[in-house]
């Protein structure tokens, strides 16, 4: 998974990751060099006291120590270019994912994991790109280099070398292959500990209201204890790396002490040699360890690459047609023949046989009990899901044949739950039409009896509204929300129970008001009030998601009797009054 | 940052006030607002999205990080002493193998190729084993101490934002940005767990073997000491030079990383109508912008905490030329051991290898702090008024008065303007007048979610302002236009008033508010898992939870805000009958829109503007044709004609 999400994305930089390889080859040459250098200076120069030639080997060293520097930095530069380019292309393709995401992908990984996965997941992986780059990159030609070196000084060592390298490799292998479930399951935890805070967040009024702040401190409590447990093992295994890394860096040197005494004393070598040699080998056992620090990011990045891979490879449900129909047979007229939505894997479905039709000017309502489906309907003529059975036509096409740009421009969506997002009254309403002048706004403020107190905004149009429209009443919201809708000036309106936080004053004056407006427009209504509907020129009926009626509200009166039983819940209310 | 690492040169022991955990070795602890740059608490300037204060920030929230450590006072001296042997071990290493080289040496000038005294040597080279083994040791025990201390001491920070979460007011978290409030609790608390886990051991090892190293080579040729010494301060300004501007990018990482959140977080929560709206595009493009800009910061932050590594190298090595020029001199004249040399140019690498160290381990520690600083903002903001003494109250009878209660969320716009309402016990008291009116703010008002702004609000004649809020909510139940469930079964979010009810009384609840009806539906009955968002339970039969859980809370006192305006009216006329038996012995607030809903209470206040204009009974207001009639009319008239 990291291999496959590190080879789709970092391609773009290959360019910059050859330079980055060849600065650190000649970063790693010239510092392979020095110990060379380091070991002339004490056989030429400290033991024969010749301080010339310290000076000058002294120059040379220097000299090769800034090319090093140098070299080192722009790899640095580099390595920095390709890594977060890497962690900004990562997390733009996974936002991208998303928003292409119908509803039901997103409720299937629960957008606080989402959120997780876009900014944690991507930050680690991207923090061992960058350590790769900047450190671990040069860390296996620095250990070619050093080998080779090291037998250039004396071959007779080198055999220790092939003790020390594998014991050091596998003493760290079998760390961070324990490491590894541990980190999936320390990222699974970050996502609870998100999750419960993210539900605290935003029902904190429920909370406070049912002073429920004791247990949940509790149901934290538990989150955070796993976090910390696993967090914790984790940490401790981590606690073996450097000491194991060091022992093994140290016992060596010693080892090579003893074995190149014995080689100087067979005349086999120098003591020059034999501190060029240990420097050798230390260089090459910290390009392990710089190698070792990579691998303890490691299995933490592998775990939140496969988190992100799986958002990636999530395919939408609503899938954009390869030849989409980008225009419209009619003008915004819905028809649905026989269709039919269920979840998979559930027993029953949410929608089934429905067939409907409803052409420009016409107005179809949708009502029925709780939970009869009749959001989903209003879903699937937006294309938020898809038709599991049947097919829905807007403008005589498929939806899912047509370009969804083409689709969601001609449609004026006000969900169930207004959502608002955080900006002005301006920037709200102009979402579904950016170049839309203010008397635009104002006309559509006006149709959704909303003029009234956003004029008594301060600010106005730029009055500001918080996230989700916190900052104005349930009413308001769902007033702005339609305002919204309506300054698309769309082909087909669907108001998914859009009027029923108004006060039934309201409500009528914005039907009213409404009327005119959607002349030419198609109008699907989810209500629960039959004064909202009675007008409409017909009235699905849906009883557990299955149809029992569509028609004029005087047919239905004669002819279904859920919806006499409806009336009459309304009216029985009236007539006590 | 400029305190991080400033060991002063040569005074072994002292590294700076904020830069090893030295607390654990310092016994008294420095009193958290001490110095007047701390200032944590009171008076710190606006909300979390202000950009941060430059460095005294940095400074008091690195002080302030350390000090949370201190919770394991006995663990942090164990890990200092732990790092304190290791090093000295450590430190030994070299100087040792300084004297096996002297051992092989001595015998190549003394006796030629044969004269090397391996016993000696032997002897020498075990010691050095020992040494390193037990070194190893310690220093895998430090490691794993101190990884029990940074856990700890994160599971505590991530315990105290919970707490605070709850004593925040609620004005103030309205107000802020949801993705970047989890992101301070989720992306920066992981940050500072890791860059502590990473950075403290090395820093403390690193710091300690530092002046360790030192004091062998003062040991072995103070001259040659001198040189090396003189490379630390060089050092220490490079450092400061380089972490000065790697902090300011640091910090605008972590901001712009909370920024993406909260764009990330409302564009997923706004999913549906971006989408149907077409503004994927838009979003993107804000996406992208904010990405670029945290790219652009990371980017910074990289590349010159990264630059410091080699600038230390090449100070390291610079070092070593000097060295070994002077220590062949002194080789030459004779006043200098081979073996001391070798071991002192171990040494000089050993000093500068610390020093890259701790130089780099400065900038992941300031990426930390950046981090911390976020977190610890979060902990400052000002928190809702202290708690009242518990009171041994007597068994609520549930009046209710508003005196002379005034209120606005801004203080330019007054929205509720001296008020007063009475409601009896038992008493069902309506509250009726246009969207805006001010009829939720009652609402919060009574809760105490928010505090008034003069007047009082009294229960049972006490003001609510000095009771407990636990015990004033204890009494109340509250069933809100926006429903809320959280991630659990139906269950248990029924019970969610009242945590200790059997599973009778919560199906009880459920089949008096019609939610037993649609659970039984569904696979697993009440132990259906739902949380706020999925699509399992539409939004009327939320509603019908959330009126469940209300009722199994049985409280004293009702309160609902439009409570049914999503459930369809066959039911809601159900609800009604049940709810009529569940208000009958207790206070009730109701507010509805739909007029018919509410003739029966006891008594009706029509509010517009934040002011009550009308209350009485239904037929003495319609009688009065004032408001409440105008409103009633119209509804019924704009009712009757198209039902008619």
């Amino acid at each position: 998974m990291l291999i496959r999400l590190l080879r789709q994305h970092l391609g773009r930089y290959r360019r910059l990751l050859v330079v980055l390889l060849a600065l650190q080859l000649v970063q790693s040459v010239a510092s392979l060099y020095l110990p060379t250098l380091n070991a002339d200076i004490i056989d030429r120069g400290v033991v024969t006291g010749e301080t010339s030639t310290i000076w000058r080997l002294g120059g040379v060293m220097l000299l090769v120590t800034l090319v090093q520097v140098g070299f080192s930095i722009g790899a640095v530069y580099v390595g920095s270019r390709a890594a977060m380019g890497f962690g900004r292309d990562v997390r733009s393709a996974l936002f991208h994912r998303v928003t292409a995401f119908s509803a039901r992908e997103v409720a299937l990984f629960g957008a606080p994991s989402l959120i997780t996965r876009i900014t944690n997941d991507v930050q680690q992986v991207q923090l061992l790109v960058a350590m790769t780059c900047t450190m671990a990159i040069a860390a296996p030609i620095t250990v070619v280099g050093g080998v080779v070196m090291a037998l250039r000084q004396d071959a007779g060592l080198s055999w220790l070398l092939a003790v020390s390298l594998p014991v050091l490799a596998g003493s760290l292998g079998l760390v961070v292959s324990r490491m590894l479930p541990k980190f999936r399951l320390m990222q699974e935890r970050i996502d609870n500990i998100n999750r419960v805070l993210r539900e605290q967040i935003t029902g904190m009024r429920v909370v406070r209201a049912f002073v429920r702040e004791p247990q949940e401190v509790a149901r934290f409590d538990a989150v955070n204890q796993d976090l910390t447990r696993t967090s914790l093992s984790a940490g401790r295994l981590m606690a073996f790396m450097f000491p194991i890394v060091l022992l093994v860096i140290n016992a060596s040197s010693v080892a090579v002490i003893w074995f190149g005494a014995g080689r100087i004393s067979r005349g086999e070598m120098t003591v020059g040699s034999l501190v060029a040699f240990l420097s050798y080998f230390t260089l090459i056992l910290i390009a392990v360890m710089m190698g070792t620090f990579v691998a303890i990011m490691a299995p933490r990045a592998a775990v939140c690459a496969e988190r992100i891979q799986q958002v990636l490879d999530t395919p939408t449900s609503v899938l954009v047609p390869h030849e989409p129909v980008a225009a419209l047979r009619e003008r915004g007229s819905v028809e649905l023949r026989d269709v039919g939505f269920g979840y998979p894997g559930a027993e029953s479905p949410v929608l089934a046989g429905i067939t409907l039709r409803s052409l420009p000017g016409q107005t179809t309502a949708i009502i029925g009990s709780t939970g009869s489906g009749k959001t989903t309907l209003v879903n699937l003529v937006a294309r938020l899901v898809d038709a599991t059975t049947g097919a829905v036509l807007v403008g005589g096409v498929d939806v899912r044949e047509l370009d969804p740009e083409v689709l969601w421009q001609r449609i004026g969506l006000v969900p169930q739950k207004p959502y608002l997002f955080s900006g002005t009254v301006a920037t709200n309403l102009r979402y579904g039409k950016p170049d839309a002048t203010d008397e635009e706004l104002w006309a559509a403020l006006e149709v959704a009896q909303a003029r009234d107190f956003v004029a008594a905004m301060p600010g106005g149009l730029d009055a500001e509204v918080a996230q989700g429209g916190s900052n104005v009443s349930g009413g308001q919201r769902q007033r702005l929300a339609i305002a919204r809708a309506l300054v698309r000036r769309p082909e087909v309106y669907l108001f998914d129970d859009s009027f029923s936080a108004l006060d039934l004053a309201t409500d009528a004056r914005l039907r009213a008001a409404l009327a005119p407006h959607t002349r030419d427009a198609t109008v699907l209504v989810v209500a629960q009030r039959v004064s909202t509907i009675a007008g409409a020129d017909q009235i699905l009926v849906l009883e557990d998601g299955v149809p029992v009626g569509l028609g004029s509200h005087e047919d239905l009166l004669v002819t279904c009797p859920t919806y006499v039983e409806i009336v009459d819940s309304q009216a029985s209310t009236r007539e006590a009054a | 940052m400029s305190t991080q690492v400033e060991p002063e040169p040569g005074s072994a022991g002292s590294t700076g006030p904020d830069a090893a955990p030295v607390p654990g070795a310092a016994p008294e602890p420095k009193p958290a607002g001490g110095p007047p740059s701390a200032g944590p608490g009171i008076g710190r300037m606006g909300a979390l999205g202000m950009p941060v204060e430059a460095a005294r920030d940095i400074r008091s929230s690195t002080r302030r990080l350390l000090q949370r450590l201190r919770g394991d006072r006995v663990g942090l001296l164990a890990v200092v002493l732990l790092a304190l042997a290791s090093v000295s071990m450590t430190v030994l290493g070299p100087w040792l193998l300084g004297r096996a080289t002297d051992v092989v040496f001595r015998g190549l000038r003394e006796g030629g190729a044969s004269g090397i005294d391996f016993a000696a040597l032997r002897r020498v080279l075990l010691a050095v084993l020992a040494l390193y083994l037990a070194a190893s040791t310690l220093q895998y025990l430090q490691s794993y101490l101190l990884a029990g201390i940074v856990q700890r001491t994160m599971y505590r920070l991530r315990a105290d934002v919970e707490a605070k979460l709850n004593r925040l007011p609620l004005r103030y978290v309205d107000r802020q940005p949801r993705g970047d409030l989890l992101s301070r609790v989720s992306n920066d608390i992981d940050n500072i767990s890791q860059s502590l886990q990473q950075t403290l051991s090395q820093l403390l090892t690193s710091l300690l073997s530092l002046i360790g190293t030192i004091v062998m080579m003062v040991v072995i040729s103070p001259l040659l000491a001198m040189v090396a010494i003189i490379s630390i301060p060089i050092s220490l300004w490079m450092m400061r030079t380089v972490t000065r501007r790697s902090k300011v990018r640091f910090i605008q990482q972590w901001g712009h990383t909370g920024r993406l959140n909260s764009l990330v977080e409302e564009s997923f929560t706004g999913h549906a109508i971006v989408k149907a709206f077409g503004r994927q595009r838009e979003v993107e493009e804000r996406f992208r912008r904010t990405n670029e800009e945290l790219y652009r910061a990371s980017f910074g932050a990289q590349l010159i905490s990264g630059i410091i590594q080699p600038l230390m190298m090449l100070l390291g090595n610079l070092n070593f030329v000097v060295i070994a020029v002077v220590g062949g001199i002194r080789v030459a004249a004779g006043s200098l051991s081979l073996g001391d040399v070798q071991a002192f140019i171990q040494y000089s690498r050993q000093f500068s290898q610390p020093l890259t160290h701790v130089a780099s381990m400065a900038n992941v520690l300031q990426s930390g702090i950046a981090s911390a600083e976020r977190v610890f903002e979060l902990l400052d903001a000002e928190e809702q008024s202290p708690e009242a003494d518990p009171v041994t109250a007597p068994a609520p009878r549930g009046r209710v008065e508003f005196d002379h209660v005034s209120f606005s969320y801004d203080a330019s716009r007054p929205l509720i303007d001296d008020l007063s309402l009475v409601a009896e016990p038992g008493q069902t008291v309506a509250i009726v007048g246009p969207t805006g009116a001010g009829k939720t703010t009652l609402v919060n008002l009574l809760m105490r979610f928010y505090e008034l702004d003069g007047g009082r609000i009294t229960l049972d004649g006490r003001d609510i302002a000095e009771l407990p809020r636990a015990e004033l909510r204890s009494q109340m139940g509250m069933v809100l236009q926006d429903t809320w469930l959280f991630g659990g079964t139906i269950g248990e979010n029924i019970a969610y008033g009242n945590p200790g009810a059997t599973d009778e009384q919560v199906r009880e609840a459920a089949t008096a508010t019609f939610v037993d009806r649609f659970v039984h539906s569904l696979p697993a009955g009440y132990d259906t898992p739902i949380d706020d968002e999925d699509g399992v339970v539409s939004a009327g039969e939320k509603q019908l939870l959330t009126i469940a859980r209300a009722f199994l809370a049985n409280p004293s006192i009702l309160i609902l805000d439009e409570a049914t305006s999503s459930v369809d009216t066959r039911t809601e006329v159900l609800i009604q009958r049940a709810m009529a038996a569940l208000r009958s012995s207790r206070t009730s607030f109701v507010i509805a829109h739909r007029l018919s809903t509410i003739r029966d209470a006891d008594v009706i206040l029509v509010m517009d503007a934040g002011r009550i204009v009308e209350q009485g009974h239904h037929e003495d207001l319609l009688a009065a044709g004032g408001a409440y009639a105008t409103l009633y009319n119209a509804q019924f008239a704009a009712a009757a004609a198209e039902v008619a």
